[in-house]
């Protein structure tokens, strides 16, 4: 390291003839600091999503390396949110990297003390099994003066509201299919 | 609005900055209150009365926007000769049926039109929350009724109103809420002095404003002065509701709502839609002017989105195949039904009724009484451990060896992990790009239900029985892509915004949604949200790019219109109101409305039109008929028909109150939708005997730092430290008087439970002077429950179940209870404590409220 360079390596010597005279940004970079990128920066993948927590509706930005989410950050071109988040939209990349998160099905047989594991297929199947025999259970063709009823009132549904428009769309459409009418939500509470 | 929705809230901080005045009213000194310039507490419940105060402090000043109410609003429309108000029948409006209480509105009707308009009975519209089917248009009433321009016949809106609002004055809104006179007329003064030609203000509710048992008639109280000052289509007026979650605008528009089907459109009920036509004459009331004329459009392009092939003109489109209604179905209901043992299976999707909706112990024990149960979520969630892990695991109410559900829960795919519309508060839809296949086994719900229906109809297939036919004739082949054969969100968008059945050509507007069966639409309000092919909803100009609608920037329904009725922004000529309150005006020149956002109206019907009377559908509206999803195209002062519990919002007081109405001998709302049932005991009501066992009133809300029941924050480290415990929250004087400390424990208490809390005391609750005592208040947040990373007591089980009844929503925002200090007890003995309190208040299970407290009628 040459005499100058470890002169300019002074914080104060940076900070009295840089650009940063209060010493609070440049100045008083570390090599290391220097040395960083923002996980930004160098990101695989961004997609532009939005804030799954209340009805506002601000711009994400999520960012994606080695398939994780490494950063999830306001979206500054929203004309909505200008990019801020607030404590819940922040803590984001928490609600989706969690290590709480459940990411395998669990199963509780009746009477039973505990939950046991379960494949997702065999789960999907034991559903499909108990609404068909649900729905046969109860159906319901006509009232006593004749007049359709095509429906079961064996089956209940209760949605978040973090449900997508889609997602309810088809929630909806296969229920009603099925007779099901006792579909609510959230926006009934 | 600063704690819920903090990100909105900056726009209030740039109007304030531009020099608006900020009003924030509310039970507790929050975030908001800090940086409003006027800070008014107010009793929990009394919202009505303070609200039409305001309208009694326009219409006794003359301050109303005089040519705005007239050409806008049914000011002057005449109504019924029939008509008796609460004001003559000690808190009843004409037309109550003691019996059912429920109204006969035929009284309510425009003056000639008595026998008109709805013609079932209000009894079923209370049932099937029939209201909600306004969101998007008014009910039917006739377009042409006889009208008085000058204000002045005794039977016009205007007068009525007048006379009905007028004990409304500053003292008894005073007496009511607990707001001195003085700051009361500050506020209202402010209010109507900042409207009118060159300036408009903003009306901002969150939506505990629902959770009341007259919850709509708040909103309409709201919308009354907005109309009244002219601060509704116009930019930076409005009623503007501001809802708690990502999509729950979506969940109504599309919704999964046991009354509705997407769009508005009423499921249908076994007696009342009997027929294809009945259903379709019931929406577009065959007389009415204006948009909603073309129902069978949308009613024949939903079906055949449904059941595709199968559903011809022939068939009425498979109209058979819907299933019916016969009553209330609601969520609540449900509930009841499964301690009753009556259903099932139940399905949980991103939802958790243990901590979220009322009467938690409810929800718990009717869970525990189902043959199945299946949980979607993020995390182990309080719905999916009921058996091992609840408050009646504790008390020996719930064992679990004794319990038969069955309980599968399936992980979900987080908001990142899958692509798809939200719906925000403003109506906006914006689109979600998906960043990153959802871990292990979580999948979305787009995957869950796509996948179950194809199992479903595989295990069908072959099935000769006529109610198999509606599953497999569904169109349900979506195209699915990637390891998971995830089905394409796109598809399912393109269906809901319509296609031409024989080009599949997306469609652009409503308008050419047709009733022949040529094509599909999914959810006809969504029309557009696809145009010419592109995702609209994708759409992500960057702010700095654009004009103050932001129109590059998702895709609001309808017709990605910004301002609701912004016909109202140009005064009758069509000409905008001030130079600063341009909007939307006709342009002679062109020949059409121009603006900065899409007209919501005719593009190229001039202001002068007239139609010929009785003309009815889209013809029928005149040039300077703004609001055009109404009947009569007039904003309603004074709601003729479509409404359960009256015409004009009233002051009736909560369902549980230590305050007698001093307005009316009826206390309450009678139309109330109750459920007497021993497992929902409530808490005796003034003036009732032993009222005074609960003598507070307690409400509860939100932090910032935590989201409905917990499930999306008290599982995340941050926001669990930022807000680590349950709390209640008093006043120095209550603790005081009840001998609470600072950071030490207390339980509170109602007929249903008794919850432990960390009390906080601060001066943020003010004791109010309510009718010449002194009405102490204490607040609790919502969110906590016995998982996740910080745990506690829910606040929702204080709360028993009573419904407004035009859209069944419970009220949970205001009851009364006891606050004792320390803890509360546990196992059996909490039982017994609870049990303690309901003998001293006098319940017992054979004791039912007293609802219809007034003799008149
Ligand atoms: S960041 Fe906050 S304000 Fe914005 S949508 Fe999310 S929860 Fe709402």
């Amino acid at each position: 390291m040459g005499v100058r360079t470890w002169i300019e390596g002074w914080p104060v010597y940076r900070q009295l003839t840089g650009t940063d005279p209060l010493g609070r940004g440049a100045a008083a970079q570390s090599p290391r600091s220097k040395g960083l990128t923002a996980r930004t920066e160098t990101a695989d993948s961004m997609a532009r999503s939005v804030c799954p927590y209340c009805a506002v509706g601000c711009g994400q930005r999520v960012y994606v390396s080695d398939g994780q989410v490494t950063q999830i950050e306001g979206d500054p071109d929203s004309p909505i949110s200008r990019g801020r988040l607030c404590p819940k939209g922040s803590a984001s990349k928490s609600l989706v990297t969690s290590p709480l998160r459940q990411t395998k099905v669990r199963y509780r047989r009746p009477y039973s003390t505990e939950w046991e594991d379960l494949d997702l297929d065999t789960a999907m199947d034991m559903i499909a099994d108990r609404v068909i025999a649900a729905r046969a259970a109860s159906w319901e063709d006509a009232d006593d003066e004749g007049r359709p009823l095509n429906r079961t009132l064996g089956i209940s549904s209760l949605g978040g509201a973090t449900l997508d428009n889609e997602e309810n769309y088809l929630i909806k459409k296969l229920f009603t299919a099925m007779g099901a009418i006792q579909i609510e939500n959230q926006a009934r509470i | 609005m600063a704690e819920a929705h903090p990100v909105g809230f900056q726009w209030v901080m740039e109007a304030k900055r531009r020099g608006a005045r900020v009003i924030h009213v509310d039970p507790r000194f929050t975030r908001t209150s800090a940086v409003a310039d006027t800070y008014v507490p107010i009793r929990a419940g009394s919202d009505i009365a303070f609200l039409g105060g305001v309208i009694n402090y326009i219409l006794s000043n003359d301050l109303d926007f005089r040519e705005y109410v007239l050409a806008y609003t049914n000011a002057s429309t005449i109504v019924s000769e029939d008509f008796r108000d609460t004001e003559d029948l000690d808190g009843l409006f004409s037309g109550f049926d003691p019996e059912k209480r429920t109204y006969d509105p035929s009284s309510w009707h425009y003056d000639g039109h008595e026998g008109e308009g709805d013609r079932q009975d209000t009894h079923m519209q209370r049932e099937t929350a029939s209201a909600l089917q306004h969101e998007s248009h008014g009910p039917g009433v006739p377009s042409d009724p006889d009208r008085d321009e000058t204000l002045q016949h005794p039977r016009c809106v205007y007068q009525i109103l007048k006379r009905h609002y007028a004990r409304y004055t500053p003292e008894v809104v005073e007496r009511i809420c607990g707001v001195p006179r003085e700051k009361f007329a500050d506020v209202a003064r402010a209010w109507a002095e900042n409207s009118g030609r060159e300036r408009t203000t903003s009306l901002v509710y969150s939506v505990g404003w629902t959770q009341h048992s007259v919850g709509v008639q708040y909103i309409r109280a709201g919308a009354i002065i907005q109309l009244l000052l002219g601060n509704a289509g116009r930019p930076g007026g409005g009623v503007m509701a501001l809802r708690g979650h990502a999509s729950i605008q979506g969940s109504t528009d599309i919704p999964t709502l046991f009354n509705l089907l997407p769009g508005y459109l009423p499921m249908p009920h076994h007696e009342q839609h009997a027929t294809y036509a009945d259903w379709v004459d019931s929406i577009s009331h065959p007389e009415q002017k204006g948009f909603w004329h073309d129902a069978g459009a949308f009613c024949a392009s939903l079906l055949k989105a449904y059941w595709g092939e199968a559903a011809t003109p022939d068939n009425d489109f498979c109209y058979g195949y819907l299933p019916r209604l016969t009553g209330d179905h609601g969520t609540y209901q449900q509930v009841f039904n499964m301690i009753d043992g009556k259903i099932k299976g139940y399905f949980l999707l991103g939802q958790n009724p243990a901590v979220g909706s009322a009467h938690g112990k409810a929800q718990r024990l009717g869970m525990a009484n189902l043959d199945w149960l299946v949980v979607r979520d993020l995390f182990m969630i309080e719905s999916a451990t009921f058996w091992k892990n609840s408050p009646e695991v504790e008390t020996g109410e719930i064992v679990p060896e004794e319990c038969r559900t069955e309980v599968f829960f399936l992980p979900a795919a987080s908001h990142v992990e899958k692509e798809g519309t939200f719906t925000q508060t403003q109506r906006l839809l914006q689109w979600r790009e998906k960043a990153l296949d959802p871990p292990g086994d979580a999948r979305s719900e787009l995957w869950f239900f796509y996948h179950l229906g194809r199992i479903i109809r595989e295990k069908l297939a072959g099935s000769t029985l006529r109610r198999d036919r509606p599953i497999l004739d569904l169109a349900w082949d979506y195209p699915t892509h990637g390891e998971h054969a995830e089905p394409s969100a796109e598809t399912v968008l393109k269906e809901i915004n319509g296609y031409e059945v024989g080009s599949g050509s997306p469609l652009s507007t409503f308008g050419e949604l047709k009733d022949d069966g040529s094509t599909v639409g999914g959810c006809w309000i969504y029309t557009g949200v696809y145009a010419d092919g592109v995702n609209q909803a994708a759409r992500r100009a960057p702010r700095e790019e654009q004009d103050v609608a932001a129109h590059q920037w998702g895709w609001a329904w309808p017709a990605d219109r910004r301002i609701l009725y912004n016909r109202a922004s140009a005064d009758p000529q069509g000409r905008p109101w001030s130079e600063r309150k341009k909007y939307v005006w006709w342009d002679a020149d062109s020949g059409e409305w121009v603006g900065h956002d899409v007209p919501d109206f005719e593009k190229t019907k001039p202001p002068s039109y007239r139609p010929e009377p009785g003309t009815p559908g889209v013809e029928g509206i005149a040039g300077d008929d703004a609001f055009i999803m109404q009947g009569d195209g007039k904003g309603w002062l004074f709601v003729p028909a479509g409404l359960i519990d009256g015409p004009l919002p009233t002051h009736y007081e909560p369902v549980e109150s230590p305050v007698t109405n001093p307005l009316y001998k009826q206390q309450a709302n009678p139309t109330r939708k109750v459920y007497e049932r021993p497992d929902n005991p409530l808490n005796p009501s003034a003036p009732d005997p032993h009222a005074e066992v609960f003598p507070y009133v307690f409400a509860v809300s939100r932090l910032t730092e935590h989201h409905t029941a917990g499930g999306m924050s008290r599982t995340l480290g941050h926001l669990a430290e930022l807000q680590p415990a349950m709390f209640v929250e008093v006043s120095p004087d209550l603790a005081a008087e009840r001998g609470l400390t600072h950071l030490g424990w207390a339980h509170v208490v109602t007929a249903r439970a008794a919850i432990e809390a960390r009390v906080l005391v601060t001066d943020r609750l003010t004791p109010l002077r309510i009718d010449g005592r002194v009405l102490h208040q204490i607040w609790l947040p919502y969110h906590w429950g016995s998982e996740g990373l910080t745990t506690g007591d829910s606040a929702n089980d204080l709360f028993g179940i009573t419904l407004d009844p035009n859209v069944l929503i419970q009220e949970s925002k205001v009851g009364t209870c006891d606050i004792r200090p320390g803890r509360r007890p546990t196992g059996k003995a909490l039982l017994e404590y609870v049990e303690g309190y309901r003998r001293r208040a006098g319940i017992t299970e054979e004791r039912r409220a007293p609802i219809v407290t007034t003799d008149e009628g």
